[in-house]
């Protein structure tokens, strides 16, 4: 409210002093278009490259209306107006100066300022370079951009001073590129060398063109240039199939890590650790729609709800159920697998058997542009990073904490760690809300790549358990490396073999790795091994 | 012989004569009593009765390798799955021309999927008796694969039960896949006949339920006498302690195998006969959750008894018809508690209930309850 009253008397101000700068302008501006409604078909380039010279702020408006067909003269007044709609007898128009929406006016009124498609063409250029001028960097490097390819023989000189002239590095090198491909189009032998690195589709085809020229010399330089482009590509493809087999290892290590505390530390087969996940997406959700309008910070909030979530379903599946069942795993899986029935069904009741969608926060879409051939979605990069910062706290947690020391002593031997003083009971709540918790943050997480529904839990159980079996039960590292390679190798094979072929060889492959060891890639070593 | 040892036993006969007397009391009330008399039972009732004695089969083989080998197998679907796809594709190559697309060779689906030609995995299963013979060798071809690498390398325990999961899972994910040539997630249904009795006659799906009856009867017996024999004996052994039999000098992990081997063989029975009375065989009878309730069945029932097996197929099976029909959103609560409950509070199963009411138990329960105390 107070910021409005501020803002009101400036606004205000700014309205009445505007009409009096707008007043020169509107005139040069009406007279640019004036031009080129009158000029004749050949003179009509000469107007438009007036209007893109004009350095009017307005002038790719106007150009882009002309060229989509929609800039027209009103015969009464003679004021210029831009079609928005036109529909039915009446066209909405708004005047094409001043912005200012005029409201219905009939067909008949309306003089459309003719256009050819040569002259369309010439406009999208022009305005690709009438782009690179505006004073946003990022739109400057984008236009720059999408130049590559475009450029012609009429604007290769313009193109070339911006170049000149340009101060941003970047802007520098994607004009230099579309340059040299229009080079390469004359047949420039020269201009090959520019293209050699690059790895934009437009220089490909380009040099995919000279190659098969028929000047000789043109032709070998270019297809030897595509053969080291060739090489490129294949290392940076290596380098996304690597990404994406680490972004879904990170994924599977962060679904697994908590079940690697609880069956891997405590040596219960929690079944229910799907639904725990599920658990911890859904506060994700709960939490922006609690805070709705500000996506990012109940996402970040959501990190220690969904922790206190599954944590708390932890401790009530421990004190109700497993305490109960110690000493018999397999009585233990077959409840906790209830309990999960039960957790799924009260969501679908609860809240619905549908999928909820869980908003990505501005900062967590769109990825990074390494170069034109590799670009990294910031979500799974977000994912990576909190997968490793999991990892690290929990290492922290169990090597350096007074809490992890007990849980290693009453792993190793319960009963003389008792003797001991400390206390087991307590130690076997904290350890498996632990885990559960950390299940919490992988739903967290996972809320941002996959729909959340009551099914999310289930899709990741099975894959869990094979993680932290290949990985070797009781060893945290030897989860985050298997769920790392797992991922890998279930993205390589992917290309050849298909997504769900890729995921049945990856099973069948832990299947057999059991067989050859079967305390998994890193065995515990010692006595506790023995359990 | 190990085979008609149990026959002296008082209990299979007692398991023996209730069943037969169930078996003829269903059928006395389907064919003696004329429809609409309230007494009647609608062929509706006896296929589903059907399905619950192939379920029953199924819970006792499970019973087989968790209650007297120790091993809980949580991918005894798979096996049920496996039986009823080889029969389901004998169903498929006796529809003929009869089909949507009327093709001579190839199942309604391929032609669909505009495949050219019957893979060659489909060859021989137009004859009865080479389709049947693969109800027993392709379960028990997995299960002699899968086992031998197994127990070779001594995977026992939550390890076996999570690795028997990851297997019917990828399973489930293979046969979801059309290329696989097992109609995708549609899997195979629309059969016809089965042996030249069509199957939508009464008589036809009546017999049906005699047989699946019939061979649950022979699979417990089956069960039992491995159970009693010495083989039996050394598997209970393994069961208990597994290390010890070993030091003994018992090759425990044959009699791991081969246990494993005959109990996937009886699932793939149950699987084969439960498709033509269900009428559709699908992917879904892989996926995990189904192999898991199959133990829940055992674990109701009581661990180690067979007869606990076969009751609480049934009771879950009878449970879950009705409520589905009621209120289907309860029922995955229902069978969640029932998960719980039992194994918290219900260890030896309703078996064990009955034997407490009698106020004595079998030796094997006694056994299990002993390791039980110790562990």
């Amino acid at each position: 409210m107070s910021i409005r009253r501020w803002l009101e008397p400036i606004l205000i101000v700014c309205l009445l002093i505007w009409p009096c700068m707008a007043a020169s302008a509107e005139a040069d501006g009406q007279a640019l278009l004036t031009e080129l409604a009158e000029a004749p078909a050949s003179g009509k380039a000469a107007a438009i490259t007036a209007i893109a010279e004009s350095g009017d702020p307005r002038a790719r408006h106007w150009l882009q209306a002309f060229a989509d067909n929609k800039l027209s003269r009103m015969d009464d007044s003679g004021r210029f107006v831009v079609v928005l709609e036109n529909r039915g007898r009446d066209w909405t128009v708004e005047d094409a100066l001043t912005g200012e929406a005029i409201g219905e006016v009939s067909r008949r009124n309306l003089n459309r300022v003719r256009i050819n498609n040569s002259l369309r063409s010439r406009i999208g250029n022009i305005l690709g370079l009438l782009d690179l001028k505006v004073d946003d960097p990022a739109k400057r490097r984008e236009a720059a951009r999408e130049l590559r390819g475009e450029v012609d023989a009429v604007m290769a000189e313009s193109v070339e001073s911006l170049m000149e002239s340009a101060e941003d590095e970047d802007v520098r090198d994607y004009l230099a590129e579309a340059l040299a491909i229009h080079r390469v189009q004359r047949g420039d032998v020269s201009a090959i060398d520019t293209l050699r690195g690059s790895l934009s589709s437009e220089a490909r085809s380009a040099l995919n063109k000279a190659a098969s020229s028929d000047d000789p010399e043109l032709a070998s330089a270019a297809s030897e240039a595509l053969t080291s482009i060739e090489q490129l590509l294949k290392i940076n493809n290596a380098a996304e199939t690597l990404y994406f087999g680490l972004s879904l290892g990170s994924v599977l290590a962060l679904a697994a890590v908590g079940l690697a505390i609880t069956f891997g530390v405590m040596g219960v087969i929690n079944m229910a650790h799907g639904e725990l996940i599920m658990l911890g997406a859904y506060s994700a959700w709960g939490m922006q729609q609690l805070l709705p309008g500000q996506p990012g910070l109940a996402l970040v909030l959501a990190v220690p709800v969904g922790f206190m979530v599954s944590a708390s379903a932890g401790i009530v599946i421990e004190r109700s159920i497993i305490q109960f069942l110690k000493g018999r795993p397999l009585e233990t899986l077959l409840a906790t697998f209830g309990v999960s029935l039960i957790l799924q069904q009260l969501v679908r009741t609860v809240i619905s058997p549908l999928n909820r969608t869980v908003v990505t926060p501005e900062w967590m879409s769109g990825s990074l542009m390494i170069n034109e051939a590799l670009s990294l979605t910031f979500n799974r990069l977000y994912i990576l990073g909190f997968a490793l910062a999991v990892f690290a706290a929990l290492l922290l947690v169990m090597r350096r904490t007074r809490l992890g020391l007990e849980v290693r002593a009453v792993t190793q031997n319960r009963a003389m760690a008792r003797s001991m003083g400390i206390r087991a009971t307590r130690v076997d709540i904290m350890t498996f809300a632990l885990g559960s918790g950390v299940a919490g943050l992988a739903g967290v997480a996972l809320s941002q790549i996959t729909n959340v529904g009551p099914n999310l839990g289930q899709n990741y159980i099975v894959d869990s358990f094979m993680v932290v079996v290949f990985g070797g039960v009781g060893n945290l590292l030897g989860t985050l490396v298997a769920g790392l390679s797992l991922g890998t190798i279930n993205q390589l094979l992917e290309p050849w073999a298909g997504a769900v072929l890729a995921k049945v060889m990856v099973l069948v492959f832990i299947i057999l790795f059991i067989q050859k060891r079967p305390r998994g890639l890193f065995p515990q070593k010692g006595r506790a091994a023995e359990g | 012989m190990w085979l008609t040892q149990p026959l002296n036993e008082k209990s299979t006969r007692l398991f023996l004569g209730l069943l037969g007397a169930a078996l003829a009391l269903v059928t006395i009330l389907h064919l003696v009593f004329p429809q609409g008399h309230p007494m009647h039972m609608s062929i509706y009732t006896v296929s589903l009765m059907g399905k619950y004695l192939s379920y029953a089969l199924l819970a006792v083989a499970v019973d087989l390798v968790w209650g007297y080998l120790g091993m809980l197998s949580l991918g005894h679907g798979a096996f049920f799955a496996i039986g009823g796809y080889a029969m389901g594709m004998y169903l498929m190559r006796q529809i003929g021309t009869r089909g949507e697309y009327g093709h001579p060779v190839l199942p309604d689906f391929m032609v669909f999927l505009n495949w050219d030609s019957l893979p060659w995995y489909w060859y021989g299963f137009d004859m009865a008796w080479f389709a049947f013979a693969m109800v027993l060798i392709a379960p028990a071809a997995l299960a002699m694969v899968f086992g031998y690498l197994a127990f070779r390398s001594r995977v026992t325990g939550v390890y076996l039960s999570i690795m028997t999961q990851a297997l019917t899972f990828a399973l489930m994910l293979a046969f979801y896949r059309n290329e696989m040539g097992f109609g995708g997630n549609n899997g195979f249904t629309d059969f016809k006949d089965l042996l030249g009795f069509s199957l939508s006659t009464d008589a036809t799906r009546l017999g049906l339920f005699i047989a699946t009856g019939v061979a649950l009867a022979i699979g417990y017996v089956i069960c039992r006498g491995i159970v009693l024999s010495k083989l039996g004996r050394v598997s209970i052994a393994t069961r208990d302690a597994e290390a010890r039999t070993r030091f003994l000098g018992y090759r425990v992990e044959r009699v791991q195998l081969f246990v494993f081997t005959v109990s996937a063989m009886l699932a793939g029975v149950a699987g084969a006969l439960y498709v033509p009375q269900a009428g559709i065989i699908n992917p879904n009878q892989f996926s995990p959750i189904f192999s898991i309730e199959v133990v829940l069945w055992v674990a109701l029932g009581g661990r180690a008894t067979l007869y606990g097996a076969v009751i609480g197929a049934l009771v879950v099976n009878y449970a879950k018809s009705v409520f589905t029909g009621i209120m289907p959103e309860a029922w995955l609560f229902a069978l969640g508690a029932l998960f719980v409950l039992v194994t918290v509070f219900l260890p030896q199963g309703l078996a064990g209930v009955l034997a407490k009411l009698r106020g004595k138990g079998s030796d094997d329960e006694k056994d299990l309850t002993e390791k039980e105390a110790a562990a």
